[in-house]
């Protein structure tokens, strides 16, 4: 074999080394934290790697407490009236047991079920769950047939019945629609609590705990794994997101 | 004779015509109105809420639509099971079928929270929702029974009117389960989640959808002084009564059904006996004028006998009430028991929970619902005066009287 030849064949094998270390720094990290973050940048969309939920504790809601409605309405730029037509998407309710007399309250809202009832119904597709388990309604989609409100068993949907002015930027509305809790949705991509639980929490009365009903290191995960909880309707077999310990 | 009888459109009355055309009229432009105003100020003005989310505009509008299936069942029994009589009805039958539908979708649309996004609603579709497959019904059935009006119609496609009349036959079955349908697979409400929901309404279409037929088909023969056989308004009086019998009896069992689950004792007591205006319009609207009543009418023996307004046409205007009245306890009455959250639990909250829900319709709401009948009233009114839809019997000229009977 010739020098020019031998030459030419370590030539070949550095350029191979030399690739392949680049390619090794390139894709490197990009597999490393795909592999242990499992977390998304907000450009990204919503993973089915997570299913947001929250545990609800109602020996620990406050009677007559409603911050969480007020820190609602204060977020999602709802006006706070409580008539026929305006929207309420979380309330206090007042549960009594007819042997018992015995009486409790708890926050009502949308359930985010794994089975939605108001997604299956939806004709334009316009209600929708989000593949990390959110319960959405898609405003430039909504026809408002109101029949998802129909098909929810928690009563947790409202139609907006008036024109809507002064929105917030991040919670878009619009008369003719229809609209429900949305976990904050706004609130949740940008890794922050829903507005109801962190004022739950700015109560002291730490009832809502939030979380990915999917990670094993999350508060929400521990706390369902090591107490008895329920589904409203659990007849109803619709697997939600929120579940409710004490009742 | 013949001739002249077939020819709807050259018995003159073109003030009386007018006058008709009129009255619909002023039906759509209320509806117009409403929808307009609406449209600007939301459904605020309604007596529509996040209770009652479906009002006086759905229960006209269902009952249309279901209507609409079941005036088509005369041009069926023609077509399909080969009965000269309902053969001759077909065109007519067609035809109102086409209004009626025109008319229930036409209250549905005005009343959307979006009715600029129809759009949306033609060219997105969630095959999961039965409204979904509604809406394909619906457009199927404009199709086909359009269709089938051109067999039916024009002599030399007449081979055709037997296998698309067998189409829309079965269509129609598929479109009344499926709107029965919409309220069956509402899963959380006590008063739907039956699967009896799609067969009744298939038995009540045929019932309502019948009725309509017969009132129109008198007003056309007496508006063209003619008299329609003694035999086939037996035959019709005899098929109504079936209908509405069989409609009392699927109301029977859905509601003996409903009293055999203990969970639904409190919702048939809520309709049966201490709902209110939905208790009154069960038992006096959908039982006593909507069956009861004319039952007892179709069954009556009478001799040939002159009267002013005949029963044969009396009964099917009770049925049309019945009809209507059993669409408000079913639609509105199904919304106003509240949702049970807690079983065993009294439940009470700022959003209504737990308490019978309050229901007023508004002006606006009236307006839409007489509009879906004013749009129905008037593509009928039109129809039968420029095309030949007048019954083609073979007529005896000793007949050409305004007996009733």
């Amino acid at each position: 074999m010739s020098d020019s030849m031998n030459s030419k064949l370590e030539d070949r094998r550095d350029f191979l080394k030399a690739g392949g270390l680049v390619a090794g720094v390139t894709l490197a990290p990009g597999l490393l934290f795909y592999g242990v973050a499992q977390s998304r940048a907000p450009e990204e969309g919503a993973s089915s790697r997570q299913r947001w939920g929250m545990l609800i504790d109602t020996t620990k809601c406050g009677d007559g407490c409603s911050d969480c409605v007020t820190a609602c309405n204060t977020e999602n730029g709802l006006s706070g009236k409580t008539g026929p037509q305006d929207s309420q998407w979380i309330r206090k309710v007042d549960v009594k047991d007819l042997r018992t007399g015995y009486v409790q309250s708890l926050p009502m809202m949308c359930q985010h079920c794994d089975n939605p009832p108001c997604v299956d119904v939806c004709p334009t597709g316009a209600s929708m769950k989000r593949a990390d388990g959110i319960v959405l309604v898609d405003r430039h989609a909504c026809i408002g047939c109101r029949y998802c409100m129909m098909a929810c068993p928690y009563k947790a949907r409202s139609f907006v019945h008036e024109p809507m002015h002064d929105q917030k930027p991040d919670v878009p509305r619009g008369k003719g629609c229809v609209e429900s809790c949305t976990f904050c949705v706004q609130r949740v991509d940008k890794g922050e609590q829903p507005a109801c639980v962190e004022a739950c929490d700015a109560k002291g009365h730490k009832a809502m705990l939030f979380g990915d009903l999917k990670d094993p290191q999350s508060a929400i995960f521990k706390a369902l794994k090591s107490t008895d909880s329920v589904e409203v309707r659990a007849d109803l077999a619709l697997d939600t997101g929120v579940r409710y310990q004490g009742i | 004779m013949a001739h002249e009888v077939c020819v709807n459109q050259g018995g003159g009355r073109t003030v009386e015509f007018f006058a008709l055309l009129g009255l619909g009229g002023v039906l759509i432009l209320g509806a117009l109105f409403a929808f307009f105003t609406l449209e600007h100020h939301g459904h605020v003005l309604t007596g529509m809420n996040n209770q009652i989310v479906w009002g006086l505009p759905h229960v006209v509008a269902v009952f249309l639509i279901v209507s609409a299936s079941g005036a088509l069942n005369v041009a069926s029994i023609g077509s399909v099971f080969g009965k000269d009589v309902y053969k001759k009805r077909a065109p007519l039958s067609g035809m109102l079928a086409l209004a009626l539908l025109s008319g229930g979708l036409g209250v549905l649309v005005l009343d959307l929270g979006r009715p600029d996004r129809l759009i949306v609603a033609m060219t997105h579709y969630n095959f999961h929702s039965i409204f979904a497959w509604n809406m394909i019904f619906y457009n199927g059935f404009f199709a086909i029974v359009g269709l089938y009006l051109v067999t039916l119609m024009e002599r030399k496609l007449k081979y055709w009117s037997r296998p698309v009349g067998f189409l829309a036959f079965f269509w129609r079955l598929g479109l009344t389960t499926a709107t029965g349908s919409i309220f069956g697979f509402i899963v959380a409400r006590a008063g739907y989640n039956s699967a009896l929901m799609a067969p009744m309404f298939i038995i009540m279409s045929f019932a309502y959808g019948l009725a309509i037929f017969m009132v129109v088909q008198a007003s056309m023969y007496s508006w063209n002084d003619l008299t329609l056989d003694l035999t086939i308004r037996r035959r019709m009086k005899k098929l109504l009564a079936v209908f509405v019998g069989a409609s009392l009896y699927f109301t029977v069992v859905f509601h003996l059904t409903n009293l055999y689950f203990a969970k639904q004792w409190d919702y048939e007591q809520f309709i049966l006996l201490d709902g209110g205006i939905f208790t009154v319009l069960f038992w006096v609207g959908q039982v006593f004028i909507g069956a009861v009543l004319p039952l007892s009418l179709l069954f009556i023996n009478r001799s040939q006998g002159e009267h002013l307004v005949s029963f044969s046409v009396l009964a099917p205007l009770f049925v049309v009430v019945g009809g209507l009245c059993q669409m408000y306890v079913t639609i509105v009455g199904g919304q106003a028991y509240p949702l049970t959250l807690f079983p065993g639990h009294e439940v009470r909250s700022s959003f209504y929970d737990g308490v019978v829900h309050a229901y007023h319709p508004g002006i606006y709401e009236w307006l839409l619902g007489l509009g879906g009948i004013g749009i129905a009233f008037t593509l009928t009114v039109v129809a039968v005066r420029v095309f030949k839809f007048l019954p083609q019997d073979d007529f005896k000229p000793v007949l050409m009287r305004r007996s009733t009977d």
